[in-house]
């Protein structure tokens, strides 16, 4: 009996040993395929200018539009699904803690929305555009990208919310705080990393998503200027790169990818600092 | 013949029942506390089909320290927060009847629930620290409120820290976290913030059950300390605590209240068979 038991814990470590080691080497393999492929054409000139006219035959210029075009994009939705998402997390947690119903229906439509691909939304942003007379642009593709994201920043930092104790609500009740205080002021801090995971991963999501911006942000050689001017994306700037004939292009269109990857490891890091930062700041008075 | 015996049965009955009611009006007088701090009157809880708390008819002795025992899942908890309402938070519960904190009715008042919460500082079996420094959870309730002036702010802060006995061992630390603290001091903050917001009651609910004998002893220690100006009522499952802090016990079982009465009467001479049952199964 007791070997049988000894097996199996050495058996259930071996595999989850294995699983763990392999999802790692995956992640190692996959980057440096990228960078492998991607670095004979990274240079300076690949983020620092845009495309001129013969660059998707081989010319000169980089992919600076489609840099600049999915930070925006992705900067602007997450701050739209950080506006609408942290109250409505919030408000999950806090107004509707007694509504085990509702919440539970919430949490479900939001899985749900979570679960849809992105080429929904992309249809549905075209759609919405069309009606609302829009065409495609940088306004456009943030709106879109928003869609996509908004659930996501709800339902992670929901997550998170939906993990602290009842004690904690019922010590600041207990205190005199109304729900919308205990939510702001307890919540919020007590939930901050999930607040930051939420963020991240919307971010994340949004920027290398390129079914949703595909008809909504459009695609242009220059700088959008405006919102209502389309905007490149770094997935797109891979995806028609990739489709070329011309082996130097199709080049870089894996050290566009290598650059999408840079920025979302540096924002990854950095606001894993920042919280950390803050965290320990937000002690002070 | 016949009618004089009925007579005098019935009047024998009557002169019983005389007996029993003067009886049983003394011994209520007894229990009556003059100036009761807490009056609950027909309190029921239901959770949906489930009767948790029956017909709990209590007076609470003000500047006094009640203990409430009982067996496991006897609605002690449900009892206190039926009294700052913290039942309000649990939608499945249907709480009828009366409860009167100084006269004031609260189980109806519609009005300001966060203000009748104030005046209950509240202890739980585990010490929940607010996710920010000491310093803010110590002022947590006077922003609440409103109040800015930060000297009289300071002062509360050191004045409820020093009636805990904590001052001394956090104030050069103020501004740090709380969850460096032990469970024990972190258990003393949690009754220093709650006396910020000037409560009269203190609700304790098992305060010491996750706490080392030191720390438990410096609680009971500051309950007979402060019930010269609180009203404390402590659930616990200890019964030589019990018999340590409590000048009034209340046994309940089930959801109603058994017996009411000093320490003295209930451990020595406990009428009820629930009542000898728990003193047995707990000694
Ligand atoms: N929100 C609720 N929904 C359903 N049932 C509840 C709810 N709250 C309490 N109960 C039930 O009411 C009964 C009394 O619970 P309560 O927590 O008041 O007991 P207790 O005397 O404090 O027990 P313990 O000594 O174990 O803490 C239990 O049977 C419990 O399951
Ligand atoms: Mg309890």
């Amino acid at each position: 009996m007791r070997k049988i038991r000894k097996i199996e814990e050495k058996f259930f470590k071996i595999i989850s040993q294995l699983a763990t080691y392999s999802l790692v080497a995956i992640l190692g393999y996959i980057i440096f395929v990228i960078f492998k492929n991607g670095f004979s054409s990274l240079s300076w000139e690949m983020v620092s200018e845009i495309p001129s006219g013969g660059y998707y035959y081989g010319g000169d210029g980089g992919v600076l539009n489609a840099i600049i075009g999915s930070l925006y994009i992705a900067l602007g939705a997450t701050l739209i699904a950080i506006i609408i998402g942290v109250p409505a997390a919030l408000f999950i947690n806090s107004h509707l803690m007694q509504r085990k119903r509702s919440q539970n229906t919430i949490r479900y439509i939001l899985d749900a929305l979570w679960g849809i691909p992105s080429i929904v939304y992309g249809a549905f942003g075209f759609t919405l555009m069309i009606y609302l007379g829009l065409s495609a642009s940088l306004l456009a593709g943030i709106l879109t990208v928003s869609f996509l994201i908004t659930p996501i920043v709800i339902r992670s930092f929901d997550d998170v919310l939906s993990t602290i104790p009842r004690g904690l609500y019922e010590a600041s009740f207990s205190l005199g705080s109304t729900r919308t205080e205990t939510a702001v002021k307890v919540l919020l801090k007590q939930g901050f990393s999930g607040f930051i995971t939420a963020v991240l991963l919307a971010f994340g999501r949004g920027i290398g998503d390129a079914a949703s911006v595909l008809f909504t942000a459009g695609y242009t050689d220059n700088l959008p200027g405006n919102l209502d001017e389309p905007a490149a994306t770094l997935p797109l700037a891979i995806f028609f790169q990739l489709g070329s004939p011309i082996p130097e292009v199709r080049q870089r269109a894996y050290a566009a990818a290598a650059i999408l990857t840079l920025i979302i490891l540096i924002i990854s890091l950095s606001s894993r600092f920042v919280s950390r930062k803050y965290q320990k700041k937000a002690l002070k008075f | 013949m016949i009618i004089t015996l009925n007579d005098t049965i019935m009047k024998e009955e009557k002169i019983q029942l005389d007996f029993a009611e003067k009886l049983d009006f003394e011994t209520k007088n007894k229990q009556i506390p003059e100036n009761p701090a807490v009056t609950i009157s027909n309190l029921n809880v239901w959770a949906s089909k489930h009767h948790i708390l029956k017909n709990v008819e209590l007076k609470i002795p003000k500047n006094k320290i009640t203990v409430l025992l009982g067996p496991s899942g006897c609605g002690k908890t449900t009892l206190l927060k039926s009294l700052n309402r913290l039942t309000d938070l649990d939608k499945e519960l249907y709480v009828s009847g009366n409860i009167f904190i100084n006269d004031e009715e609260i189980l109806h008042a519609k009005k300001d629930i966060p203000e009748i919460r104030r005046k209950m500082g509240l202890l739980s079996q585990k010490p929940y620290p607010l996710p920010v420094s000491i310093y803010k959870n110590m002022t947590y309730g006077f922003k609440l409120k409103g109040i800015r002036d930060k000297k009289l702010i300071n002062y509360n802060v050191e004045l409820r820290l020093k009636e805990v006995g904590l001052w001394e061992e956090v104030k050069d630390r103020l501004h740090s976290s709380p969850d460096k603290l032990s469970i024990g001091q972190q258990q003393r903050l949690c009754l220093a913030r709650g006396l910020t917001v000037k409560p009269h009651i203190i609700l304790a609910d098992e305060p010491t059950s996750a706490l080392d004998p030191t720390s438990s002893k410096i609680i009971e220690d500051l309950f007979k300390k402060m019930k010269n100006q609180y009203t404390i009522i402590v659930v616990t499952h200890v019964l030589r605590q019990a018999h340590r802090l409590a000048d009034n016990v209340v046994f309940m079982s089930d959801g109603e209240i058994f017996e009411q009465g000093s320490p003295n009467k209930l451990f020595k001479n406990p009428e009820t068979q629930e009542l000898k049952k728990y003193l047995v199964d707990g000694n």
